[in-house]
């Protein structure tokens, strides 16, 4: 049933992107052939369509999602759902991408997947109204509650400077493939949010970093042994400013742009240059880059750009 | 009528009521929506009548409907409508089946003196401008009250309970709520009434709404001449006493075959109890003289007058601190707050506690739990009464839920674009305990929850950025003072506009940034 729910909804969005597409591969993604895995990207970025065809075209640069999800595994898809604001406002991870992505995991075999976010609003509000909790619904994954403390459980963070331990969602411990989905989105503490500032929805206490050199432990937490195996930044709509709340939809930018990379710090450097910044002025990109998290010099990385 | 069907109708009829009021306070999960509050609040004498009297909403009728069905029916509100009384009812009926014996029921004569001096007290301190007795006494208060402090954490417990096991089946509809305790001082008047109200029905089934609850003392002087009745048939009655040993608020005088109608509650069992028939409910011919309220021209000066001496007590008052982590250093600034920060929608400190009643209902309802019982903020007299608690949470930006639940008044109805515009509080930032400047280092947790960005950051030393706050386009949502995490003073507050005002609506430019390439 999900296989052909897919298949159907694939061929509608393809007939729909296919208008804007430029030549490339992109038919292949919906032919269900898997082309060979070209992991080797350090970052792949696409440009030009809307959230779900941007996704289907960049996964299948990178193999597509055979080559992170395994049958019968449970999946932990972490968007941003930090704030009760609708998806036009651009404060949360668009809900067509998410959709899409679990759409994905499960076509690759995935047994469950799962949803969550340690939110800054009231977090029924922010699932409601961010679309996710239906977009979740709707490509048949389960959004779990991340709002009470009960949920975490601590852990250690070897070699953390400033963040030694944090109490982390049970589901990042519990799920065998984690999949990191950002919103690219100016910050006023962070100065930009993307992949390593996203794990703050994944632990309870922020406090804690706030109080203890943020940008620091912002990086520290990228040591701990669950990593993501994939990063999928959504940088659609990107809030330039007033971030990361936004006051109003003349803070972003429609820069029609989604990328992957199993490269934290090389991913969130590419956003930090898409806002326009230097990715070493972004303190916690330097910072996790300088401590070999990965890497943040992009005139060196092996990128695949495409256009749609 | 004679049927016992009465009796069972009343309580198929109460048990509705009352699970229906349940279910309205311990709601945690909003399952009610915004405006189901107004029509199931609608005939609760208290609040309608001070929604009508004080807050000048002529629609909110419901408590001359109440009126006229007592003039008409006798205390028929007392048994069918109000929950407190049906929460009794049943109380009382579990005291009956732990020991029949235990149960004091029988003809007393009536606390006569005690209940009309403290229904004058209430009525007179209520036109001089004080709802403090009121907040204390009203039924419908009362049993919000039972509900929030008592029954919902036990629903949560139940509920998290629940959560836990379902989780362990990868089922998460059922989600965890975690169960916050009020401050302490919050305690004390709904505890004491839990155990006054608690063994009165036990024991003595209504005797707290036939001595303290001045509606039931109120409605029972129209009672007296209501025109249905419960009423001996001289003929058939054999002076068995069933009647009076079945009656809950023992007003049944046997013996000299007479009921006292003011403290009849209508409850039926009489009729239920009486074998021979001899008890019915009908029509008596009305008398001439009927009383009529006295209380309903309470002058709107004198309230807002008095409630402005009582505020002059309290308000400079300091929350205490909840616990919360011990932070790397902690911050040396007190929070210097002069005013408490009333709910939006509530115009002020003074019209706010001028008409609330303390009966938790926004309290429950807000999905942040902002809103949290006072304690001595408002002064004294305005314990209970709920204050927005910017260190339990914070208003969201978008919510408007406490204007369209509150039966009393206190918030009325706000348009979402009107709340985002009202300045309950301003943002004051205090440098000293912040960590940009004690540590250092990056944060501005504030501006980052701030919807309006009046919370915004400017540069300070270096790379560094520090919080900066424009008043005119703060509202006091709270956002930055929850975010905060300064320990054990926060480094931004807000402190409470005692008169609500006006903020100016945040200006954004367009932007024309769209890149067609990649800039790496």
């Amino acid at each position: 049933m999900k296989r052909r729910n897919f298949l159907r909804s694939s061929l509608g969005a393809g007939l729909a992107a296919g208008a804007f597409m430029s030549l490339g591969g992109y038919e292949k993604a919906f032919a269900g052939k898997r082309l060979p895995s070209n992991v080797d990207y350090d970052l792949v970025a696409v440009m030009g369509g809307e959230p779900a065809a941007m996704f289907d075209m960049g996964i299948q640069a990178l193999g597509g999602m055979g080559a992170f999800v395994k049958k019968g595994q449970k999946v932990l898809v972490k968007p941003n759902i930090g704030w009760d604001v609708v998806p036009e406002k651009g404060g949360n991870t668009n809900p067509l991408l998410v959709k899409r992505i679990i759409e994905h995991c499960y076509r690759a075999g995935a047994k469950e997947v799962y949803v969550f976010d340690n939110t800054c609003d009231n977090w029924i509000k922010c699932y409601k109204n961010s679309g996710i909790e239906q977009a979740v619904k709707d490509a048949g994954g389960k959004i779990v509650p991340a709002n009470s403390e009960s949920y975490y459980q601590e852990v250690t963070i070897p070699n953390g400077k400033k963040l030694t331990k944090a109490k982390v969602h049970e589901l990042v411990l519990s799920s065998d493939v984690f999949i990191n989905v950002p919103v690219l989105k100016h910050h006023s503490s962070a100065m930009m949010t993307g992949a390593l500032k996203n794990m703050m929805g994944v632990v309870w206490d922020r406090g804690y970093w706030h109080r203890n050199h943020l940008n620091q432990c912002i990086a520290d937490y990228a040591l701990y042994s669950k990593k993501p195996s994939l990063n999928v930044m959504d940088a659609y709509n990107v809030m330039m400013r007033n971030g990361p709340r936004g006051v109003s939809v003349a803070d972003l930018s429609n820069m029609k742009s989604l990328m992957l990379s199993t490269d934290w710090v090389a991913i969130d450097a590419a956003g930090a240059k898409l806002m326009g910044k230097e990715p070493s002025s972004i303190e916690h990109i330097a910072i996790a880059a300088g401590m070999g998290i990965g890497k943040m010099d992009l005139a060196t990385m092996n990128i695949h750009r495409m256009k749609m | 009528m004679r049927s016992s069907a009465l009796k069972h109708i009343r309580t198929v009829f109460a048990v509705l009521v009352l699970l229906l009021f349940v279910f309205l306070f311990i709601d945690f999960r909003g399952v009610f929506g915004d405006k189901a509050f107004g029509p199931i609040l609608y005939l609760q004498f208290v609040p309608s009548f001070l929604k009508f009297v004080i807050a000048g909403v002529a629609a909110s009728t419901g408590f001359i409907i109440i009126l006229i069905l007592t003039l008409l029916t006798g205390r028929t509100y007392c048994s069918f409508l109000c929950p407190l009384g049906i929460l009794q009812d049943g109380v009382s009926r579990a005291g009956g089946l732990v020991k029949r014996r235990f149960r004091k029921y029988g003809y007393k004569k009536p606390y006569t003196i005690l209940r009309y001096f403290i229904l004058v007290v209430t009525a007179g301190i209520l036109a001089l401008g004080g709802v403090y007795v009121l907040t204390i006494l009203d039924p419908y208060s009362t049993f919000g009250r039972l509900m929030t402090y008592f029954v919902q954490p036990v629903a949560l417990f139940i509920n998290n309970l629940l959560a836990g096991i379902l989780g362990k089946f990868d089922i998460y509809s059922v989600y965890r709520v975690d169960i916050k305790p009020y401050e302490l001082a919050a305690y004390i008047v709904p505890s004491a009434f839990l155990i006054l109200i608690g063994l009165l029905a036990f024991r003595y089934g209504r005797l707290y709404c036939n001595t303290v609850c001045p509606v039931g003392t109120l409605l029972g002087l129209l009672s007296k001449v209501s025109l249905f009745r419960i009423r001996f048939d001289q003929d058939k009655c054999t002076r068995c006493g069933r009647c009076s040993m079945a009656c809950k608020s023992s007003c049944i005088d046997f013996l000299n075959k007479s009921v006292d109608l003011s403290r009849c509650v209508n409850c039926f069992n009489c009729i239920d109890a009486c074998k021979e028939n001899g008890m019915s409910y009908g029509l008596v011919r009305p008398k001439r003289k009927q009383e009529k309220p006295d209380d309903t021209d309470a002058s709107r000066r004198g309230f807002i007058a008095g409630s402005l001496v009582l505020l002059a007590g309290g308000s400079r008052l300091l929350s205490a601190q909840g616990t919360t982590p011990s932070p790397t250093r902690d911050s040396t600034v007190r929070e210097d707050r002069l005013y408490p920060v009333s709910p939006p929608g509530s115009s002020g400190i003074e019209i706010f506690t001028s008409r609330c009643t303390a009966c938790t209902l926004c309290v429950n309802a807000c999905p942040t739990n902002v809103l949290q019982p006072s304690t001595s903020q408002y002064g004294f007299a305005g314990i209970m009464q709920p204050r927005m608690d910017f260190h339990s949470g914070f208003c969201n930006y978008d919510c408007t839920r406490c204007t369209d639940v509150c039966p009393t008044g206190a918030i009325m109805p706000l348009m979402p674009e009107a709340k985002k515009l009202t300045q309950i509080g301003k943002a004051v930032f205090i440098k000293e305990n912040c960590i940009v400047h004690t540590e250092k280092t990056a944060c501005g947790a504030c501006s980052e929850h701030c919807p309006t960005k009046a919370c915004h950051m400017v540069p300070y030393e270096g790379r560094l950025l520090i919080p900066e706050v424009r008043d005119e386009i703060c509202i006091g949502c709270g956002a930055c003072e929850y975010a905060c995490p300064t320990r054990p003073f926060r480094a931004i507050f807000v402190d409470g506009n005692p008169i609500h005002e006006a903020a100016s609506k945040p200006v954004t430019e367009e932007l024309n940034t769209v890149p067609s390439e990649f800039p790496f």
